[in-house]
């Protein structure tokens, strides 16, 4: 232990489903680890490290962000704000009333309730002692306080361990998953509507790391509408690093499609050239899959027919992570990884542009492919794959 | 580059952007303090005053301010202040700026009763209606010199008339505001017999955030920003002096030799007018036809603008697809653009949503010619027919 280390703030890190893992927890533990250390980048003395089945991070949270930080990490599943102290009881008992009068002192509680547990089944004192003797301690040293085991203000947890003991209070949740970059590469059609970022988070979260293409109309489509789409990313990024993103005008096929095959199939040829330029831009990108935002029966496009449709044009298999997902549910998840704000920034978007006033809901593929045969598919395709734009969107 | 959309902000003067940088780097003082440095810059203040002064009427006091939207709040919200016991009612058009309606609603909400006069189809508004609207509780009346979006000129003399007649007759103290935002080096204000004109240096190739307010000597108003007592109480606040001075230069500048510069500008807007209607069917007309160069030209056009609808199309796509040749244009109004929804000027107008969709402002500066015009009505006339042939189906 450095001499610092007192100074630092101590963290305690569970990971969700990596504690699951058979053979392959070490690995999965190592990427959790380098992940959290990578979030916490920003501070010079970050240290972290596993400790009997739990990540022990200790860091000078200079900006008040470092635990927002480690919970936003894929793969946490709660972070605890602690203190270390020894194994004596008179130490540990010592060690959580302090620990009680701060938050009595901060927030003027009135009532508690011990919660001990022995991890370590060689320490004497069984945990339901345990948990008597530091209450009594603490009822002792703060004259304040009562005992509630019901509704208490405040529940203190004291957890022995093989070579030290943890005292906290709060579990502020992580959103769970699987460590970023354990489970493949992505690659995600970008809309800048509010179901696309959610897609591309919910699939980062299960550990795929995303890349993404974004479809335009400019001059149909403002450069505003493009900012917005970067500006999504950008929010992205702060969860998942730097987004490379693709960037394709669709005008010259949406041209050739509006004059020459019938208005009502507009918005579905366009879905399927959409699906073809991605995989062949994922092909080219080391991509595994594709991953669209698409909704079960949202949109005209969305259909199960129209899926099916869509879904004829790739071999590569296409994610859909929201697709059983009500939309009230995405706008919520929306919100609450904080693209939902952008979303709904009113600018047109290459979907919007060409819109049928009676779009197919049920289209056969028989139909959809006999008006594709008035285009030159695999040279629109190629030529819009070459005229591909690369950004790279960095965390804010 | 051709920047048609001199009516949202223009470039400014090279002299002008010089000169605010030399009194940024030596005349740093302020002109409120007793010291020499003091003294320069109440100079360089004094001489902005001047130079601003000459483009207005006689007999009235230049205020300076940050711009055309703190010009017209200060006259609205400052006359009614000053007027409380006289009445509660206000009058304006429906096709005023935003700095003016939404200061009316706001007026509304504590107690004001607002009359927007109605336009005709040319966004022109009928004095009869004025004469008609005039109570004597009635404590300010606010009409626009030239409409931003399509450029009528309105009767802003008559309109004066009438309201000096109607307190001459019944003892009221109405006051008489004009917008002339996009008058100013437009139309030769120095005639108008206003109680008070509001403009903004940035339309007339002066400096952003800053402006003037006209104040007719004798106008019992109070003022708005209340502070340190600059601008004669008028308008508190230490002076933006390379503002002021750049704003002052502006104002010489562009009105000089005005009227050639007029002439000039309305050949330029007739030539593009002209050049677009003969290539393109279906093109409407947004404003007057005729154009007019001077106040009592009511019922006309503005050189500065030039509205068309093109029916057919949308006008997003078409500015989109212009600026790739470097032609920059607005659809209604720029102030707007960020907002959906139709432009209310020419909804009053009686414009349907498909011919509003189409509509594409060019307004213009002094220094574009009409060989500039050839290249514009080419490109224009390429992209209506690309998108006329395309089309959207909304």
């Amino acid at each position: 232990m450095d001499n610092n280390t007192n100074n630092k703030n101590l963290y305690i890190v569970r990971c969700g489903e990596v504690a699951l893992k058979g053979m392959n927890k070490p690995y999965f533990e190592r990427i959790l680890l380098e992940r959290v250390k990578g979030a916490l980048r920003v501070y010079q003395d970050a240290e972290a490290k596993w400790k009997e089945g739990l990540m022990l991070v200790r860091v000078t949270d200079s900006d008040g962000k470092a635990i927002r930080r480690i919970a936003n990490v894929f793969g946490v599943a709660s972070v605890s704000p602690a203190v270390e102290t020894g194994r004596d009881m008179d130490e540990i008992s010592q060690a959580a009333c302090e620990y009680m009068m701060d938050i009595v002192n901060r927030e003027g509680i009135k009532t508690f309730k011990v919660k001990a547990k022995r991890a370590d089944k060689s320490f004497l004192v069984e945990s339901p002692d345990i948990s008597r003797i530091v209450g009594a301690a603490i009822l002792k040293y703060c004259k304040v306080l009562k005992v509630d085991v019901h509704k208490p203000d405040c529940e203190l947890y004291v957890d022995v361990r093989r070579e030290a003991t943890y005292i906290f209070r709060d579990k502020i949740k992580g959103f769970g998953g699987l460590p970023l970059g354990t489970n493949g590469r992505g690659l995600i059609l970008m809309s800048g509507g509010i179901d696309s970022p959610v897609a591309a988070f919910m699939m980062a979260k299960r550990g795929m790391t995303i890349e993404a293409v974004h479809f335009h109309s400019y001059p149909y489509t403002s450069q505003r509408a493009r900012q917005k789409v970067e500006d999504l990313c950008r929010v992205l990024a702060g969860y998942m690093g730097t987004i490379r993103m693709y960037i394709i005008n669709l005008l010259p096929i949406q041209e050739q499609i509006v004059m020459n095959c019938p208005e009502d199939e507009t918005t579905l040829l366009v879905r399927r050239f959409m699906m073809r330029i991605a995989e062949q831009v994922a092909v080219r990108n080391n991509c595994m899959m594709l991953i669209t935002g698409e909704d079960l029966g949202q949109v005209a496009s969305q259909t199960a027919e129209a899926l099916v449709v869509t879904d004829k044009v790739v071999d590569m298999p296409v994610m859909r992570p929201l697709i059983a997902m009500d939309k009230i549910d995405i706008m919520d998840k929306a919100r609450e990884i904080g693209t939902y704000d952008l979303s709904i920034l009113p600018y047109e978007d290459c979907c919007t542009v060409f819109l049928p006033k009676h779009p197919v809901t049920k289209p056969k593929l028989r139909n959809i492919e006999r008006s594709e045969s008035a285009l030159d598919v695999e040279a629109l395709v190629n030529a819009a794959v070459d005229s591909l734009e690369v950004v790279d969107i960095t965390p804010q | 580059m051709i920047y048609l959309d001199n009516s949202s902000t223009t470039r400014q003067y090279d002299e002008v952007t010089q000169l605010m940088y030399d009194v940024a780097m030596n005349t740093f003082g302020n002109p409120s303090s007793l010291h020499a440095l003091g003294y320069e810059a109440s100079n360089v203040l004094k001489e902005a005053r001047e130079r601003t002064a000459r483009c207005f009427p006689a007999g009235g006091e230049i205020f300076f301010n940050s711009g055309g939207t703190e010009g017209d709040n200060t006259a609205l919200v400052s006359a009614c202040r000053k007027m409380k016991r006289r009445g509660k009612r206000i009058i304006t058009t429906a096709v005023e700026h935003p700095a003016i309606l939404e200061v009316c609603k706001q007026l509304v909400q504590d107690g004001y009763i607002v009359e927007k006069l109605p336009v005709d189809s040319t966004a022109c508004i009928c004095t009869d209606d004025l004469r008609s609207a005039l109570t004597e509780d009635t404590v300010i009346v606010s009409v626009m010199s030239v409409n931003n979006e399509v450029g009528t000129i309105e009767p802003v003399l008559a309109c004066n008339d009438i309201v000096r007649a109607f307190n001459e007759q019944h003892g009221t103290g109405i006051l008489f505001h004009t917008d002339a935002v996009q008058a100013f080096s437009k139309l030769d204000l120095r005639g108008l017999p206003c109680d008070m004109i509001s403009v903004s240096g940035h339309k007339f190739h002066g400096p952003k955030g800053v402006g003037a307010l006209y104040v007719k000597r004798g106008t019992n108003i109070g003022p708005f920003v209340n502070g340190g007592g600059q601008e004669s109480g008028m308008r508190s606040g230490t002076e933006n002096l390379p503002g002021v001075a750049g704003l002052g230069l502006a104002c010489e500048m562009s009105c000089a030799g005005l009227e050639d510069k007029m002439r000039r500008m309305a050949e330029v807007n007739d030539y593009l007018r002209n050049g677009l209607l003969s290539e393109l069917p279906d093109v409407l007309m947004n404003g007057p036809e005729e154009q007019g160069l001077t106040y009592a030209d009511a019922g006309k056009r503005c050189p500065g603008v030039l509205n068309l609808s093109f029916l057919g199309t949308r006008g997003e796509v078409l500015l989109h697809t212009i600026e790739q040749d470097g032609i920059y244009v607005s659809t209604g109004s720029a102030c707007h653009s960020h907002k959906t929804g139709d432009s209310y000027v020419l909804t009053a107008m009686g414009r349907t949503h498909k011919e509003i969709e189409g509509a594409i402002r060019f307004s213009f500066n002094e220094f574009q010619t009409v060989q500039d015009m050839d290249f514009v009505i080419d490109k224009v006339t390429q992209a209506v027919r690309r998108f006329r042939k395309l089309g959207s189906f909304r």
